[in-house]
Formats: C-alpha cells, structure tokens, sequence
C-alpha cells in the first residue's frame, strides 16, 4: 500500500493524454501520477502505446490533449529545461557506430549546464571500463544498454526514464540491469520504465500502470492488483488416498478440482484457502506426496482485465 | 545555446574520419580528379590553345573544387539519414541540445574537411599541375566555403525527403550532379536554351560556380557581392524550408 502513503509527493503528472498517429489513436485518455523515488511501471503488450506515453512525458513528442507535468515543468514548454533534469534511456537507440565509449560519456557530460555526476564513477559503476576505448558498434548489446544507463543518469537527474531497459538481454544481463535500476532507486531518483516483461515489473515496479490499446486498465503495486483482480488460489498435491477428494471439495470457497493419476488440481478462492486446504489434510489423516502452491501473478492480472495473454 | 557545440563537431570529425570509405571519397577523390584531369589535358595539348588552357586554367579546378563540395552536400545528406534512422538524431535531441546545434556541428565539419581538402588539392597541383598556379588560395578558400555552406543546406531539403538511409546517395547524387551540367562550368549560362537559363539561374551551384571562377581568375570580390547574396538567399530559402519539413525520426 505504498501508493497511499506517498499520496501528495508526486512527482510526475499526467491528465488526460491524448495521441493519433493519423487515424490510429495510440494514447487515448490516460491519466496517471509518478511518486516521488519509487519506480513506475507502464506495463502492456507491444503497440499498447507505452512508449508513445512515456515519449510525450519525456517532451520528444506533442501530445494531441492533456497536460503532463514533470517535476514542475510543462514538458512542451520547458523541454530543455526539463532535459537539464531528467535522463532517458530510448528504446532501440542508437550512437555513432564509430563514437567511443569514453567520448560518449565525455559528450553527454558537456550537454547540461547542470552539475554532472562522476562519469567515470558511473563507467566504472555500470562495469564498461574495459571498454573505454571501444567503438559503439563493437559493444555487445548489454553493453550498449549499460552505457544507456551511464548517458541517463550522467547529469544526475531526479527523473529516469527506461523505455524496454532490457529487451534482448539473455536472462543474467537481463538480472544485472535489475540490480543497477534497484541502485538509482537507492540514490533517491524516481524511476519511470515501460516494459512489456510482466516477471521484470513484478521484480523491480513498486507500482504499475497497465496499458492496453492507448488507455490505462488498472494502476497499483503488483501485488495489490494480483489480489485485486486474481483473489484465486490453486493447489497441486499427489496422493493415494481415494477419500481426499470428498473432503477437499467441504473446504469453504472451494470452487474447482481435477483429478489426474492421483495428482490433484484444486482451485478456491480468497486468503485463507490455503490454509484450510492445510487444515483439511491435517484433519483427514491425508498423506501427501507433493504439495505446492501456484500463486496468481501480473501474468494472470493481464489475463483477467484483457481476456488475452500478454504475448498474444 | 550552442552548449556542446565544439564537443560533438570534434567528436564527429574524428567519427568521420574513422570510416575510411567516407574520408576516401571525400577528401582523396576531388584530389585524383584535379591531378588526373590536369594531367590528360596538359599532355594531350602541346601548346594548349586558348580555351583549351582557359579550362585547364579555371575550369579543372573550379569542377575539382564543386566536387569537394557535393560530396561534401552527399557525405552529410547520407550521415544524416543513418542518424536518423539509427535513432542517433532522437538520442541526441533527448539531451539539452539545440537541434541547431547537432546541425551545426554537421555544418561545421563538413566546412573543415571541404578546406582541407583543398588544401591537400593545392599542394598536389604545385607538384602535378602542369601549368603553374598563381591563385589567391586564401580568398579562392573562402568563397569555396561561402559555396559550401549554402548548398549544404539543400542537403537538409534532400535529407528531409531521403525515405531510408540507402537511398541516400543515389538520390542525393541524381539531384546534384546534373546541377553542374547548368552551372556554368562546362557551357556558357547565355548560350543555354531560354528554359534552361532560368533553371540554371535557380541553382546556387550556377553561381558558386561564377564565384570560384571569378576568385580564381583574380577578380575582386565587389565583382561578386551578387553572387554572395545569391548564395546567401539560397541558404536562407533551403534552412527555413528545411526546418519545415526536416524530419528527425
């Protein structure tokens, strides 16, 4: 429930955006406010509109309607003062394919006007000193990602935008980025990330917002909307006693079980399902084999609110 | 304003010249085209006649010169396009640069390399040129640059109009090049046909051309306040229609 508690330090605003591309609406009516220090989700399919949103925030694009506010700044009016004070990460960008890594940074650090951080701290920090001297083209795509990170937060900013941080990224890189989005948290800067990765929102968001087709379906701390939205439990368990199905189906908010050699699918709802399902074995003498739980996950949330899967 | 100006022209000058294809064709090519050129026609000619060594004497470096600057108009139309479809041009603009400024700073390089490789042409005709050379370098540089810098801006118009970076060159040099066959260079501007005339009094190039010609032959430089403010107009005319239409994603 951090959302609450954080109610009135805002730090981003955004009310009632709109954008066309020609007759395609891809932001329709999306309202949604960034607290301050915490990292915010958009969280949706490819195509949902996520960068589009993120892009008007970020002041790269004009929105049709609706304000937008960051840190005090109107992102149209303001641009480059808002630039002074934001870093943003695009998605699929690119530099110079012959720019060295060092002259990036080296680059980046003479744009702002503002006091700059340490760019060889960050360097060393995002673990690109090996590479000082590389070409742009020779990194490898983490690589490319990391000295993203390093460009983003090069001027210090309070506002980080990651705009699909780790799509491309086999799974350590992916863990690594993880980590270092974590550590921009820990200095105090908010953190504003699109991803379409329900595990990485899950993992990193203190809240998400999710999206699909231009508007915003839901907004809260993932486990609050996983109890929202998918209030069922399942439990899987193996075993031989041939009465455990009569009692586990008494169990109050029982509302499905399948039955498969023996090994037993049964579906309840609310909190305390679980527990009675514990409860009812102990009580019944029922000897288990295995045992576990499957939680409901943003994974289901996205199913529930959009009655498809995310990778559909 | 111009904040991070000086960085990313320097930046960008050495990106430039780490591609070696494009150093190549720009600054080694307009070279071997002035000593070849110089060379055929200096030895086919005993004793030149007149026109013959009147285009020996202007024309081959005049046509060596507007070579250096269409590639140089080609080499920022196509670093342009792969920016832009790269993501760079976006990246950059999600900073506190002027987008004036990472135009600029093109400019600017584009404006370096153009005098060097002059440079690098002039000390090769010391060595190769048959006939003697005895120009106002300084003042030949100049309006090389003053040409230069007005027809990079139609670069921005063909950048804006370029769909993907691969068509960059051809298009841009199906734009360019027949410029040349109008301005002057090769047939007098009066004795084209009347429609021609007036295309040809639209290019800037037909007057970049009577500029470097007229410098080169030793005129003053109140003999082409016309041809300046020709150029001039021509820059004015393409940036604000480039700033209309240039897209930078």
């Amino acid at each position: 429930m951090a959302q609450e508690i954080r109610t009135g330090n805002s730090i981003i605003q955004v009310s009632g955006l709109r954008k066309a591309y020609g007759s395609t609406l891809a932001v329709d009516d999306v309202s949604f406010e960034v607290q301050n220090g915490e990292i915010f989700g958009l969280i949706g399919p490819n195509g949902a509109g996520k960068t589009t949103t993120m892009e008007c925030v970020e002041g790269l694009r004009t929105p049709d309607r609706g304000t937008v506010s960051v840190a005090g700044l109107d992102p149209r009016r303001d641009v480059y003062r808002l630039q002074e004070r934001v870093g943003v990460q695009l998605q699929q960008a690119q530099l110079q394919k012959r720019i060295k890594v060092w002259e990036a940074v080296h680059l980046w650090a003479s744009l702002y006007r503002t006091k700059t951080a340490d760019g060889d701290r960050l360097v060393e920090q995002l673990g690109l000193v090996e590479k000082r001297n590389a070409w742009f083209m020779d990194l490898s795509g983490g690589q490319k990602q990391r000295l993203f990170i390093v460009l983003a937060l090069i001027n210090d900013p309070e506002v980080v935008f990651l705009d699909e941080l780790t799509t491309g990224l086999d799974p350590q890189a992916r863990r690594a980025i993880w980590e270092l989005v974590r550590g921009i948290r820990e200095r105090g800067k908010t953190v504003c990330l699109t991803t379409h990765l329900m595990e990485e929102a899950e993992r990193l968001c203190d809240r998400v917002a999710i999206i699909e087709h231009g508007r915003i379906i839901d907004i809260g701390a993932p486990d609050a909307l996983v109890r929202r939205h998918c209030p069922e439990r399942t439990v899987v368990l193996s075993t031989d006693d041939l009465t455990a199905e009569k009692h586990l189906r008494a169990i109050p908010r029982f509302e499905a079980i399948t039955n498969k050699d023996l090994r037993f699918t049964i579906r309840g709802s609310g909190d305390n399902f679980v527990t009675d399902v514990i409860h009812c074995l102990s009580e019944n003498r029922i000897k288990v084999t295995d045992f576990r739980t499957v939680l409901p996950n943003l994974e289901d949330v996205f199913l529930k609110l959009t009655g498809h899967s995310i990778r559909d | 304003m111009l904040r991070g100006l000086w960085t990313l022209t320097w930046i960008e000058i050495k990106i430039f010249l780490r591609e070696p294809l494009g150093a190549f064709g720009m600054i080694v090519v307009p070279v071997l085209v002035f000593v070849g050129l110089g060379r055929i026609f200096g030895r086919r000619i005993e004793f030149p006649s007149l026109a013959a060594s009147g285009f020996l004497r202007v024309g081959v470096p005049v046509l060596a010169s507007i070579l250096i600057t269409l590639s140089a108009v080609l080499s920022l139309v196509t670093i342009i396009t792969i920016y832009r479809e790269g993501g760079i041009l976006k990246r950059l603009r999600a900073t506190p640069l002027r987008p004036q400024t990472i135009l600029t700073a093109q400019v600017l390089v584009k404006l370096l390399l153009t005098a060097v490789t002059l440079l690098l042409m002039v000390v090769a005709g010391k060595r190769y040129y048959p006939i003697g050379i005895h120009v106002p370098v300084f003042g030949f540089t100049v309006a090389l640059l003053i040409s230069t810098w007005s027809i990079l801006s139609i670069g921005f118009l063909i950048a804006s109009i370029v769909p993907t970076a691969r068509f960059a060159q051809p298009i841009g040099a199906i734009i360019l090049y027949p410029m040349i066959g109008l301005s002057g260079l090769f047939v007098a501007v009066e004795s084209l046909p009347p429609k021609l005339q007036i295309v040809s009094r639209i290019l800037p190039l037909t007057y970049a051309v009577s500029l470097l010609e007229g410098i080169w032959r030793g005129d003053s430089w109140f003999a082409h306040v016309g041809d300046i403010v020709a150029l001039s107009v021509a820059f004015v005319v393409c940036t604000a229609l480039s700033a209309k239409v240039f897209r930078w994603e």
